[in-house]
């Protein structure tokens, strides 16, 4: 019997495909988002859209939070760690989180090293917007991949840039022949046999999610026609005016991305989502996607 | 034989792939209307409280009844299992109650309890790479329900008649013993009904 082991890891997150794991600050939160059919939940003191508003160092969550989502609900639970803060990580371990987000929500604490996800025995969620960053964390032991986007702002677009550039290089990787992938391996700072297996299967080795702006159910539709196995929503549900139906509605269009009727049903009379932000507002300081490397 | 793979949230390609190398025909199920034009049906692992509401939603709980009355035979794995059973330990409502059989959910604990083994499964020769994640248990069975194995006592393989169930994920590794299992089981029904 081996717990730990790569594939109990990634299966883990071969069950969430398809699904959608929801940001929540508390137990109320987290009983709304199981009853809408989440297939996981994110147990967070602030959402991204509150840490951007308030600014400061944002850290691991109060374990009181982590603790009382778990007693509440039978689905998965989520924590994040900052980037390079192992020791948040063993706590949230400690504690009995189902998977650990190194995020780039919360404020890094290390600018050169990631955490060493091998040395847990939980799984871990990272943030990519490259091929690059995605096979450097899969090489560190992330057994489940999301796009970073751009948190808390409600706007899909960098999300969307990130999932393309992503499927564009795995495109190009297929296509190169096999003598050139060592140079291809270097300039993209990921190892050789990584990235071999890439060139071989065309695809990531681990499950990869949408995140960071995911606000409306076409919005999550989207992120699956381009290729996403399912979607983070953070504060786009509990940030807009009815969370109960556009947790439900999201759920629903991420299942059903191809049937346009029936996203335009769900999308019906869902009141205002959350208002979002144009991300040429943004200063080079406010940009989360631009932590970690 | 066409096997089809509930495709409402889980590990549906895992499962397409598995019985494709097992020497069988996969589809993605999304439509209730795709259910006539199968063999069989797999009910993959992910979260069952999550495909219970998608069932629900898009009348897949009594068409999927109507496919099991028609003798066609029904393989749920982790997830699959919960929605197949009678009884669901703690919840007043359980999904299908097509196996007589009490489940519980979690019953290994979280995530960092999470394991695989190599499992010996009745009618199968060489023990089974079995993978458990967040994996439930059945506690108990009908008389009419054959144990096909146990871990540390606990049941965790079963079968009832054309229903197949496990604890574990078959399709997260390269043994296809299981699926090649269940295609032999779609066989048996197909020539039942002939």
């Amino acid at each position: 019997m081996e717990t730990g082991t790569f594939r109990v890891k990634r299966g883990m997150a071969e069950m969430q495909k398809g699904g959608v794991i929801m940001d929540v600050m508390n137990a109320e939160q987290a009983k709304i988002a199981e009853a809408a059919g989440a297939t996981a939940v994110m147990a967070l003191e602030r959402v991204p859209s509150d840490i951007r508003a308030t600014g400061g160092v944002a850290r691991m969550a109060d374990p009181t939070i982590l603790e009382e989502v778990m007693k509440v609900t039978t689905i998965p639970v989520m924590a994040k760690a900052r980037i390079g803060h192992f020791v948040e990580a063993k706590v949230l371990e400690a504690l009995g989180a189902d998977y650990i987000d190194e995020s780039e929500v919360l404020t890094p604490a290390d600018e050169v090293f990631h955490i060493d996800k091998r040395d847990f025995t939980v799984p871990f969620v990272c943030g990519a917007k490259d091929l690059g960053e995605a096979l450097r964390r899969i090489q560190e032991g992330a057994a489940m991949l999301r796009t970073k986007g751009e948190p808390g702002t409600g706007n899909i677009v960098e999300a969307v840039r990130h999932l393309r550039l992503i499927n564009g290089q795995i495109r190009k990787v297929q296509n190169l022949s096999k003598d050139e992938l060592y140079a291809e391996a270097k300039n993209l700072g990921v190892s050789y046999d990584l990235l071999l297996g890439v060139h071989e299967s065309g695809k990531l080795p681990v499950v990869n999610f949408a995140a960071g702006g995911v606000a409306t159910p076409s919005d999550a539709a989207l992120m699956m026609h381009l290729g996403a196995d399912g979607v983070f929503v953070g504060s786009g549900i509990f940030k807009s005016d009815n969370p109960e139906k556009f947790a439900r509605a999201i759920v629903e269009a991420t299942t059903h991305y191809q049937d346009y009727k029936l996203i335009a049903e769900v999308s019906k009379n869902l009141g205002t989502p959350m208002k979002g932000i144009e991300i040429s507002k943004l200063d080079a300081t406010q940009r989360m996607q631009d932590r970690g490397w | 034989m066409k096997i089809g793979v509930l495709a409402l949230q889980g590990a549906v390609a895992e499962h397409i792939r598995s019985i494709e190398a097992a020497g069988g025909e996969a589809v993605a199920v999304k439509r209730v209307e795709q259910l006539d034009e199968l063999d069989g049906l797999i009910i993959p692992g992910g979260e069952s409280t999550t495909i219970g509401k998608l069932m629900r939603k898009y009348d897949f709980l009594d068409a999927i009844r109507q496919f099991s009355a028609d003798g066609k035979p029904i393989f749920g794995t982790c997830a699959g299992l919960i929605v197949l059973a009678k009884r669901i330990e703690g919840q007043e409502e359980a999904h299908l109650e097509l196996m007589d059989m009490t489940v519980a959910r979690n019953a290994f604990g979280r995530q960092r309890e999470s394991f695989e083994t190599d499992l010996p499964v009745k009618g199968i020769d060489e023990p089974v790479r079995a993978v458990f994640i967040r994996a439930p248990l059945i506690k108990e069975v009908a008389p009419e329900v054959d144990v096909l194995s146990t871990y540390n006592g606990e049941i965790v393989t079963a079968r009832q008649g054309h229903l197949l169930a496990s604890s574990y994920h078959p399709e997260l590794t390269d043994d296809y013993a299981l699926h090649a299992y269940f295609l032999r089981m779609a066989k048996e029904a197909a020539s039942v009904k002939r």
